[in-house]
């Protein structure tokens, strides 16, 4: 396992032209404009890519027909919004063994305003022992996952209003956030309920937009336009869908499994992250996939939120992007923080940059916690 | 009688046996003739140990309630119980947890603890469909 550390880098990321409420663009285009980003950021062409690796309505043979391109290998794992994490790990797998040279990992979903969208799924078990009973929404089913954090370990609805208080900090240094407004626990508590303990300011946006990854052999990244990132460490897991399933609803078994290949691959251990990118959906999740990455104790996930930590300046940045929480989620989030930790070792943030970046910590969720994604990136083999 | 809920659906084959015993007041649960493993939601392979050998059990209908969240907005027009409403996971006493409603008590954080003992109710929701769901138990 550790022949695949570093054996292939991160060479091109960005998002589709523009972000956040865009009623005039349909899903497909979102993802065909962060593509093409994409392979731009890389100095590559389109024509150079030979591995489609995506997730969502679009199938990689979709996409490889809308751009023109026959793909060698095609990877359509979909899991929930990690996906996209999981499938750096297919892509560098594929890119060792020769069995493609380009890899692009992307994301295009018209969250928000539903352009060019149809919904076909096997409802047969949310329609019989959820639905009927008001669940729908993923705040109904990661409420459970929160109140029961507070029950066995006295977590508040305070902490986890600290978590959107401390990532707003970083949306307001991130000129393409949706958010960019300075909040307190106060406007948090106060912000309009949703499903208790969930008020507005605990649940993620709902945006439109895209995202892709462009990858290649470690040797040929030097070649590229910018500095290679290199993905020294992987890791995936799942343990459920149904919420009913989930072994423990305050600790991710799936998790606790891909951190532990991530960090074993790339042989780290936590204290050795100058930054940490962790998909929030929802204020509570980041905290708990702190405790199940071994990063935090049970129960103190939130005190890596509280300020002067986390926040521009802080120890250990999270989320410095403005997260799903504050900068955008359309969906299927996991594209984004990929990007985020790319621009971060590349040392291209601007007034967000974290000083010395050079090793960071990307792990995202399917579904409630129920599926994981990790990479360690570093600006260094 | 226009339904208050959307209505369980689809219903499959394997699970038409558990919706029939609500019908008739019982909340009945797999449980694996092999292994003797009680789970919930019925499938036709034991998760435990992936024998076909399956049967039922009737549950006691009692648990407790392992979490909640208080719905405070209708999030689908399918579902015209009014908010605020209380979204339930159950742990049977005989071992599986399942999604349900907590009914019969203040919606409110304060009047409602996880780990506080429940029981079933049966609710007629149309004219062949009852629901399980769940109140503060009864002593």
């Amino acid at each position: 396992m550790t022949t695949l550390r570093n054996a292939a880098c991160i060479v091109g990321v960005d998002e589709s032209d523009e972000i956040g409420i865009l009623p005039g663009k349909s899903q497909l285009a979102l993802h065909l404009e962060a593509v093409t980003n994409a392979v731009h950021d890389a100095g590559l062409t389109v024509a150079d890519v030979d591995g489609i690796f995506t997730a969502g309505q679009h199938s990689p043979a979709l996409l490889g027909e809308a751009l023109g391109v026959t793909p060698r290998y095609v990877d359509g794992t979909s899991v929930g919004g990690c996906s996209f994490i999981i499938m750096v790990e297919h892509a560098v797998l594929a890119l060792h063994h020769g069995l493609c040279d380009v890899a692009v990992v992307s994301h295009g979903e018209s969250g928000r305003s539903q352009v060019g969208v149809t919904r076909t799924r096997d409802t047969s078990l949310s329609g019989q022992f959820e639905i009927p009973f008001g669940f729908g929404p993923a705040s109904t089913y990661f409420s459970l996952i929160t109140t029961r954090h507070m029950h066995e370990h006295g977590t508040t609805l305070e902490q986890w209003a600290q978590v959107a208080v401390s990532t707003r900090q970083w949306a307001c240094l991130n000129p393409k956030a949706r958010f960019r407004e300075p909040i307190t626990i106060a406007d948090v508590l106060r912000s309009r309920p949703v499903v208790w303990p969930f008020n507005l300011l605990n649940v993620c946006l709902v945006t439109d937009g895209g995202g892709a990854v462009v990858l290649t052999r470690a040797d040929r990244a030097r070649d590229c336009a910018k500095t290679p990132v290199y993905v020294r460490g992987m890791g995936e897991a799942t343990e459920h869908v149904s919420i009913t399933q989930m072994h423990r609803l305050t600790f991710s078994e799936a998790t606790r499994l891909s951190g532990e290949r991530a960090f074993r691959t790339a042989g780290v251990a936590s204290a050795d992250f100058d930054h940490i990118m962790l998909y929030d959906a929802f204020t509570s999740g980041p905290p708990i996939m702190l405790e199940s990455l071994g990063i935090a104790k049970p129960g103190e996930g939130v005190r890596f939120f509280e300020e002067g930590r986390s926040t521009p300046g802080g120890k250990l940045p999270i989320n410095t992007n403005g997260g799903g929480l504050s900068y955008t989620h359309t969906g299927m989030y996991g594209i984004f923080p990929i990007i985020e930790a790319t621009r971060q070792l590349r040392g291209e943030c601007g007034p967000r940059q974290v000083p010395d970046c050079r090793l960071s910590l990307v792990n995202g969720m399917g579904g409630m916690l129920s599926a994981a994604g990790t990479l360690v990136l570093s600006s260094q083999p | 009688m226009e339904p208050e809920r959307p209505l369980p659906r689809p219903i499959t084959p394997e699970t038409r046996p558990y919706w029939d015993g609500l019908k008739q007041g019982k909340l009945l649960l797999p449980k694996c003739a092999a292994c003797r493993h009680v789970f919930f939601y019925p499938r036709v392979v034991c998760p435990r140990c992936h024998s076909r050998d399956l049967g039922w059990i009737e549950s006691r209908g009692r648990g407790t309630l392992h979490s909640f969240a208080i719905a405070q907005q209708a999030f689908n027009p399918a579902f015209k119980v009014a908010p605020p409403y209380v979204l339930a996971m159950i742990e049977l006493e005989e071992g599986p947890r399942m999604l349900s409603n907590l009914i019969n008590v203040k919606p409110d954080p304060t009047a409602i603890a996880c780990d506080m003992e429940v029981e079933v109710v049966f609710q007629k929701v149309a004219d062949d469909v009852t629901l399980p769901l769940f109140q503060p138990a009864r002593r």
